[in-house]
């Protein structure tokens, strides 16, 4: 799915978390999630890659966040880099990141 | 978990709970969806069986608390049932009206562990929002709060209680949540039950006013996206098809009232013949799993034969049981909100006798009727 334009996320942005968004491992239903006002958005391994990539201490780009993960997993850049701005524009469209 | 519910699928914990630690309220809204039969002070559960309650309620799956009420400022001990738990791993929820908060409240909530305030909003403009409420003063007292709530770095929510007098301000409600920088509204239209059951006569829109907020609401959605979460809740009578009610009797949610009675919804004590079980009495995970109250409707094995055979039935679970015994008499019967209902024709009388733009007086909430 595409995200809509004003979803997109360039390389230059700096995203965090919503107010009242937290990262929560549950072991109950061994998962990661994000939760927020009344919300619960189950994380697979990329999304929970890219939440700790893109949110964590210090704060970095999106550009910073997308080598660091093309580093760890060794992979091409440009396919890290559609996966990130793919997570973080539906994210963001869904109230759990901000810019 | 390993308890079994009657379609044979494992029964999963509920993902919330709602805590309704008081039913005091300084407020006397006509809509509350609180039981005419209000729990007294007296009768409230102590600060240590309430901590007990969401260490069990983390063990066993929980994800999410929301103190509710009443009015659950008004208990002295929030503060310490917010570390509590947050302590335990829960994600703390406040449903407050905010009369009673000030930022130094809420910034001793906040180092608690509060994550998230959603605030009751009755109208857009004041001397209106205080004819619902019965609470003079209100209005620019929840404005106050709000304002502080995201000054700390909090999650707000408004929650726009909308009935017949402010559903045409449904925009005004929107560009408020804005105003405020609110992440998230709800658009909750009032539902009937409670208080709001004996004032439905007084609040029901009619058909027209709510197809134009219907058309303002999608308008909206667009421009909204990725700024405002929102939260809709249609108001069923006029629809075709119920809701979903708690998700489902006993799949995701569960209840605990002021004196400790475990409910599958907050009306669930309008049916009768069910026998709730206390927190006081039980662990809670042997309540979710076995309580006669949620064995009753949990699952599809309890449904009408017609509802058995149709492909909605995992759907909307058989819409609303409260609603069922409101309507029909019977908390057995497909929700009448479902035109497959042989009880779907009463809706067209009701919402043409009590739909209406009228001022009616308001039966206000009370402790004694």
């Amino acid at each position: 799915m595409t995200a809509p334009q004003e979803m997109s996320v360039g390389e230059d942005d700096r995203v965090r978390l919503a107010p009242g968004v937290m990262l929560r491992q549950d072991r109950v239903r061994n998962h990661w999630q994000l939760l927020g006002p009344e919300r619960v958005l189950i994380l697979d391994e990329v999304a929970l890659e890219v939440v700790r990539a893109t949110t964590g201490q210090p704060p970095v780009t999106v550009a910073e966040a997308i080598d660091a993960l093309a580093a760890q997993f060794d992979a091409p850049r440009t396919e890290i880099a559609a996966d990130v701005r793919e997570v973080l524009a539906d994210m963001i469209a869904k109230g759990f990141l901000t810019r | 978990m390993t308890a079994h519910c009657s379609t044979g699928t494992v029964l999963e914990p509920p993902l919330a709970i709602l805590a309704e630690l008081t039913h005091r309220c300084p407020l006397r809204c006509a809509y509350c969806s609180n039981p005419l039969q209000l729990d007294p002070a007296s009768r409230e559960l102590d600060t240590a069986t309430w901590c007990r309650v969401l260490d069990q309620a983390a063990d066993m799956g929980v994800i999410q608390v929301h103190f509710s009420g009443g009015e659950p400022t008004a208990r002295k001990d929030l503060e310490t049932l917010v570390a509590h738990a947050t302590g335990a791993g829960l994600y703390v929820n406040l449903i407050t009206s905010a009369v009673l908060l000030d930022r130094a409240r809420l910034e001793r909530l906040r180092n608690a562990g509060l994550q998230h305030v959603q605030i009751g909003f009755q109208d857009t403009v004041a001397d209106k929002a205080e004819l619902i409420s019965g609470f003079p003063g209100g209005h620019p007292k929840k404005l106050e709060v709000a304002r502080d709530v995201t000054d700390l770095g909090l999650a707000l929510t408004v929650n726009a209680i909308v009935q017949r007098h402010n559903i045409d301000r449904v925009d005004d409600f929107i560009d408020l949540a804005l105003g405020l920088r609110a992440g998230r509204i709800e658009i909750a239209n009032v539902q009937y039950y409670g208080w709001a059951l004996k004032n439905r006569g007084a609040l029901m829109p009619t058909h027209e006013q709510l197809i134009r907020m219907d058309e303002r609401v999608r308008a909206r959605l667009p421009e909204l996206k990725g700024r405002l979460v929102v939260d809709y809740v249609v108001p069923d009578y006029y629809g075709k098809r119920p809701k979903a009610c708690m998700g489902g009797w006993g799949r995701k949610f569960l209840n605990i009232n002021p004196s400790g009675a475990v409910l599958p919804c907050h009306a669930a004590e309008t049916i009768p013949g069910l026998t709730f079980d206390r927190v006081t009495e039980r662990p809670l995970a042997d309540i979710w799993a076995n309580s006669a109250a949620f064995q009753r409707y949990r699952g599809t094995d309890w449904m009408p034969a017609r509802c058995r055979s149709c492909d909605q039935k995992e759907v909307d679970w058989g819409g609303c049981r409260c609603q069922a015994m409101a309507l029909t008499g019977n908390a057995d019967n497909a929700d009448p909100v479902c035109d497959l209902s042989e009880h779907h024709g009463l809706l067209a009388g009701i919402t043409s006798a009590d739909g209406g733009t009228a001022e009616v007086p308001f039966t206000y909430r009370s402790f004694s009727l």
